[in-house]
Order: C-alpha cells, then sequence, then structure tokens
C-alpha cells in the first residue's frame, strides 16, 4: 500500500530514534560481552547484488508493496542499514557489491561476524548461482573462523513463478554444491538451512520467523507458555509476532498452516494501517492496540499487545469467546510471564554489565522498566547503554 | 433502477484494470493476466438495493472507437447517465486521444445531453511523485478547456494506491438516488452515538457512499484509504473462503467497530473514548440498522417499522 510513501516521510523509522548504542562503539561494547548478552537476535542480511537483498529489507521491515521494489535503485556501494528501533530483531543488512571483498580490510570482520546471530545469504534463484556459491562459501568460512556459534542461513531467492519441482530441483543443486565446497574446505561440521523465499508472498516472512526463533534462547519458554495460555482458555492457535516486521517468534506446539499465518500477518497490517489513520504514525501500535475480527465460518481473531514490539494473535472458535472474560485473564497473566522472562535476562545482563551495582538500584530499574510505559523508550535506551 | 455508465479510453489505459479491482475483487498485481477488450462487455453490478450499475466497459483498439462513434452512435451513447473517460498520463499521441475524446464527447451531447463527464488521468504511478501534482494539473486544465461546452470532474487514478477508490467512491456517490436522506441519517446517528466519524461502504466494493465527522482529522485521503485497507483484508479473508462479519480495532486513541450493516452495506464507527465498552457501540449500531434498511429500501416497508430508536 503505497500510500505510506506519499504522505509521510519514506523511512517511518528515524535512525535517531532512542536507541543510538548500535553504532560501532555498540559491536564492540557487544564484542566484549563475551557470552553474547544482548538481548535481541542480531541478524546479517548478505548476498550478491541484485539478489534481491535491498528489496527484502524494504518489504519487510518498511512495508513497501512488492511491487515497488523493481523502482529501487541497485545498490552501488556497501550499506549498512541497521533496524533496531521499533522492532524485537536487531537486524543488520550488508550490501556488499561482487567487487569488493569485505574480507580484507579496511573492513573488520571481527567486527562483522561477533555478536551476530545469524548470517543470512541470498541467492538468486532465477540467475546463475555459481558466483553467489563461490562467494557464500568464502563468506561461510570467514564467519565460522570468528564466531563459530554463527546460524547460516540461505534464502533461495526469487522463486515466484518458478514451478514447484524446478524450486525443489535448485533447491537440492545449491544444497549439493555448498556442502561439497564446505567438505572441501575441511568444514563439515558446519550446518547450513535452506529457505525457498519470495517478496511476492508471505514465504518471505516465514523464513525469517524460523531463523529468528533459533536465535531466541528463551524460544522453549515462549513456546511453553502458549502451550499452557492457548488450551485453557479455549484458542486453537496463537501466534507471537514481531509487529513491525511481521515475523513470528514464537507459537504453540500445533502445526502452521501457512494460510492462517498469513491472515494474521494482513491482520497485523490492517491494525496497524488503521490505527495510523485515526491516531498517528508513531502511536499506531500502544499499551491500549488490540483487535477483534469475527468471521463468517465460525472463526474469531483475536489481537492484544503484549509489549512494545510484540503482539499476540489468537485463533479461536466463536464459541468458545463467550468467556472473554477467561481469555483475558489468562493472556494478563501469559503477558506478565512473558516480561518477566525478559525481565529475567535484561536483569541478568545488567548484572554481567555492573557486577558492582547494588540491588536496590536494580529492583528500582526494573519497576520502572515494568511499569512506566511513557519512559519505556528511554528505559530501554539506557539499558542497552549502560556502559 | 438501471443507469448506464460507459467506460471508454484508448487501448490499454487500464479501463479493465480498474473495473476489475473496482467490481470483480481483483488484485493490482492480478491485472497483469487481463487481454485486451473486443468491442464492448456489458456487466451489470447490483449497487445498494435497487440500483443497479449497467456498465459498457468498451474496447478501445481504434477500429472500435471509429465504429462506436460513426456507425452506431445511437446505441452507445444513449440513455447514459456517467462517461468516465480513461487517459493513460504516459501516452506517446496524446492528440489522438484527444481527438478521439472529443468525437465521443460530441456524440454522447448529442445523444445524452445531461450525462455526468468524468475523466480519469491513470497510470499516475508511472510518473516520478513529486510531478504527479504539476502533471495532472496541466491535463486537468487542458481537459476541462477541451470539453467545452460540457462540464468535467477530473481525478487522478493509479490501481496501486487508493486513489482508484477516491475516483469511483465519488462518481458512484452521484449515482445514488437518495444520498442527501442518507448522510442526513448518517450524520443525526454519529452525533447521537458520539461518534468521531462515521462511514458507510457499499458492501461489495467498499466504495465509501457515505460519511460523516464529527472531529478534525489531519488525514484528507482517509476514506479511500480505509476502503483500500478493508478491501484488502477482504481479500485475505477470501483466500481461505471467509469473510469477515464485523471488526473492531482500538488502541489508546480511538476504537473503530466496522459491521455489517443494511444488506448492502457495512458501516464504520469511529470513537474516540477508547473507555467506552465496545457492547454499547455495537448495540447501537444494531439498533440503526432497521431504520437505514428502511432508508434504503422505501418500497419494501411493508411492516410497521416506525420506532426505530437509538438508544
Amino acid at each position: 500500500m503505497s500510500y505510506e510513501h506519499e504522505d509521510y516521510p519514506e523511512d517511518p523509522f528515524p535512525k535517531d530514534f532512542g536507541y543510538g548504542a548500535y553504532d560501532q562503539d555498540g559491536l564492540d561494547l557487544e564484542a566484549n560481552a563475551s557470552n553474547n548478552s544482548e538481548t535481541k537476535p542480531r541478524i546479517l542480511l548478505m548476498g550478491l547484488r541484485r539478489s534481491g537483498k535491498s528489496s527484502i529489507q524494504k518489504v519487510v521491515f518498511h512495508k513497501m508493496s512488492p511491487n515497488e521494489t523493481v523502482f529501487l535503485e541497485s545498490t552501488s556501494k556497501i550499506v549498512k542499514d541497521d533496524i533496531n528501533n521499533s522492532s524485537f530483531v536487531q537486524f543488520q543488512i550488508w550490501d556488499f557489491p561482487g567487487q569488493i571483498d569485505f574480507i580484507k580490510p579496511p573492513f573488520d570482520s571481527d567486527m562483522i561476524f561477533r555478536g551476530c546471530g545469524a548470517l543470512v545469504f541470498v541467492i538468486d534463484a532465477k540467475d546463475d548461482y555459481i558466483e553467489a556459491l563461490r562467494k557464500f562459501k568464502d563468506t561461510v568460512i570467514e564467519a565460522y573462523k570468528v564466531n563459530p556459534h554463527i546460524k547460516f542461513e540461505v534464502f533461495i531467492h526469487k522463486v515466484d513463478g518458478i514451478s514447484d519441482d524446478s524450486k525443489m530441483e535448485s533447491q537440492r543443486d545449491i544444497h549439493q554444491r555448498s556442502s561439497d565446497d564446505l567438505s572441501e574446505a575441511g568444514l563439515d561440521q558446519i550446518h547450513l538451512s535452506f529457505h525457498l523465499t519470495s517478496i511476492y508472498d508471505h514465504s518471505i516472512f516465514e523464513a525469517f520467523s524460523k531463523v529468528v526463533q533459533k536465535l531466541i534462547p528463551q524460544l522453549p519458554t515462549l513456546e511453553n507458555l502458549l502451550n499452557i495460555f492457548i488450551p485453557n482458555s479455549g484458542i486453537e492457535k496463537a501466534f507471537l509476532f514481531d509487529v513491525v516486521s511481521k515475523i513470528y517468534i514464537a507459537t504453540d506446539s500445533s502445526p502452521v498452516d501457512m494460510q492462517i499465518y498469513e491472515l494474521c500477518c494482513d491482520m497485523i497490517d490492517m491494525v496497524i494501517d488503521l490505527s495510523s489513520i485515526y491516531s498517528s504514525e508513531e502511536t499506531a501500535f500502544d499499551s491500549g492496540s488490540s483487535s477483534l475480527i469475527k468471521l463468517n465460518n465460525n472463526t474469531i481473531l483475536y489481537m492484544r499487545e503484549v509489549n512494545k514490539f510484540l503482539a499476540l494473535v489468537c485463533i479461536l472458535r466463536e464459541e468458545n469467546f463467550n468467556r472473554q472474560g477467561v481469555i483475558d485473564y489468562n493472556f494478563i497473566c501469559f503477558r506478565d510471564a512473558i516480561s518477566e522472562v525478559f525481565e529475567l535476562r535484561l536483569k541478568r545482563q545488567k548484572q554481567l554489565q555492573n557486577p558492582d551495582q547494588d540491588d536496590d538500584e536494580l529492583a528500582d530499574d526494573r519497576g520502572l522498566t515494568m511499569g512506566g510505559r511513557l519512559n519505556h523508550d528511554n528505559d530501554a535506551a539506557a539499558v542497552s547503554r549502560a556502559p | 433502477m438501471k443507469k448506464k455508465v460507459l467506460l471508454m479510453g484508448k487501448s490499454g489505459s487500464g479501463k479493465t484494470s480498474m473495473r476489475s479491482i473496482i467490481f470483480a475483487n481483483y488484485v493490482a498485481r492480478d491485472t497483469t493476466r487481463l487481454g485486451a477488450t473486443i468491442d464492448v462487455e456489458h456487466s451489470h453490478v447490483r449497487f445498494l438495493g435497487n440500483l443497479v450499475l449497467n456498465l459498457w466497459d468498451c474496447g478501445g483498439q481504434e477500429s472500435f472507437m471509429q465504429q462506436y462513434c460513426t456507425q452506431q452512435p445511437d446505441n452507445i451513447f444513449r440513455n447514459v447517465e456517467v462517461l468516465i473517460y480513461v487517459f493513460d498520463v504516459e501516452s506517446q499521441e496524446l492528440e489522438r486521444d484527444v481527438h478521439y475524446y472529443q468525437s465521443c464527447l460530441e456524440a454522447l451531447l448529442h445523444n445524452s445531453p445531461d450525462a455526468k463527464i468524468f475523466c480519469l488521468v491513470h497510470k499516475m504511478d508511472l510518473l516520478a511523485e513529486e510531478q504527479r501534482d504539476i502533471v495532472f494539473k496541466v491535463r486537468e486544465g487542458d481537459l476541462i478547456g477541451l470539453s467545452k461546452p460540457g462540464n468535467v470532474t477530473c481525478f487522478r487514478t493509479s490501481i496501486w494506491d487508493e486513489t482508484l477508490y477516491k475516483a469511483w467512491s465519488s462518481i458512484v456517490t452521484m449515482l445514488i438516488p437518495n444520498v442527501a436522506a442518507l448522510e442526513n441519517s448518517l450524520t443525526h446517528f454519529a452525533n447521537v452515538i458520539e461518534a468521531d466519524e462515521v462511514l458507510l461502504f457499499e458492501k461489495a466494493t467498499f466504495l465509501v457512499i457515505s460519511h460523516c465527522q464529527s472531529k478534525k482529522n489531519r488525514d484528507s485521503h482517509r476514506f479511500e484509504k480505509v476502503s483500500n485497507i478493508i478491501k484488502q483484508f477482504k481479500l485475505s479473508c477470501s483466500k481461505l473462503g471467509a469473510k469477515f462479519q464485523s471488526m473492531e480495532v482500538r488502541n489508546n486513541a480511538f476504537a473503530a467497530f466496522i459491521d455489517t450493516f443494511t444488506s448492502n452495506t457495512y458501516i464504520m464507527v469511529v470513537m474516540s473514548d477508547p473507555n467506552l465498552p465496545s457492547e454499547a457501540t455495537l448495540v447501537n449500531i444494531r439498533n440503526a440498522r432497521k431504520y437505514f434498511e428502511e432508508l434504503e429500501n422505501p418500497n419494501n416497508v411493508a411492516t410497521n417499522h416506525h420506532n426505530h430508536k437509538y438508544h
């Protein structure tokens, strides 16, 4: 929906939104905190030129409609775009043209790969991918040297309009070649994951969801919470969404139906778009955000705000919604539990960074982050900036 | 009540694409599959109760265009309520476009002197954003001059954004016979339930056919944006073979309720007091339904439905 780009500034997430800490100093800071103690997963997006990185970035994080990406100019120099401000996930997109070798100086591969959770390598399925695979091999070897915990994810991209058979064929071929390359280099132990993606459907969101879920250490706890919440509330399926990117960071253990997931994505789009019109772009998603949709097939979609980044979308039968009180009560318990899970992590991180800070102060800070919604921005910024 | 609507313009200007999006639930991307229209394609669109739009989508290739004006002007141009003429903003042969436009206009003014004329300057998305205003202003001026003695209203449109909804919404509203009564009742309703804004949508197209507001909103394009947003969501639901019956969206600043209203409309009510229980607004909407149903179908008032209270 292109009107966002007509009436509003193109980039709805100003870079100086309050989380200024993740520039290079921020990276150093993370590199020092050796046990990867950041609260947000960090992802690098890499690939050859014209493989579709900028389009992915625009579609997933800036809500550009896919057909408009054809107007994007090709990125001619190295571009680093941080999308930290509004998303639960911390992304860095590195776009490197083929002729520049980012591994060699002046680029510090140490700085790039350390503290990074996953490396997403984008390969254009409609192009000859030999060159891409060569680059991929070099990247993997270098990244693994610096950071052996990094997860390698390959997006076989632009698969819209390709038949299912040839999709499978190129996935098999790319898998085979890249594994051979790595075992030649003596790195058999590296695990690669492959995803077939396109910006014209929801496969790109689905793939990102899977990538992000691997990076969330709390995932089993979140899934557990959802598994408890759902049957007790008469809900059939629930997704915990990162609102900005529409990535689901957790869901219950029942199988995911892609169509239902797409509908939930579209619901979030609709809610945010409508809220931007009737409140304002900046406050579209706030602590009171919720939505309820009744479909004619006896189904209800119910969305509630969980925290500044996250929303829960539930799918349930209409008759089970008669007990909305129970659902709402359970939801509040669920939300409290989630904030406890993340608080715990924040607290531990603070303790690691300020070993001599006394407990009283810590408790005060915690109270603020939990209670003071108005100051939420500042608090979170303070947390990530803590020396 | 049938109203004849002519959709004309040069071949490839986008007539069938916009018709498919507005009336046949196409997504903008799907319109690439449409082929050229041969001769005239008739379609009947039931729109609000007893109003039926009789849409004549006239193929725009030159041989057809000549045929319309010379061989069968009676058939095409008689009893026309509305002429919608589509111009491709990027067209290379502007003079020829204008020539055909003027022949059509002449035939129309001769056969249906009371017809309303709309010109859509289409495919605006192909222009750079900063040029759109300037180009449209120039075209609009030209078209108004060229159309004398007829009166013409111009819109800039693109199938990729909400401008398409704005144009069609304005055109269609003009065809609804009791639109003034509808708007009055809607305003009254909004005042009684203390709503910031009430929008009435046609059920199939989600075009805004009536609206009233009591609180200022900074976004003057919001009606067509809302049309677009809800229509997109409706299409998402239809992928699962479902339709939505009602929805509620709220945050700390507002609460919006979209609900099936009469047999041909959806209503959207926007409240700025989020503390008001949803159920109160929903009951009010439910109670107003019967009254608006009567307003829409005055002929069907067989029973004694005159106790329409809102509260």
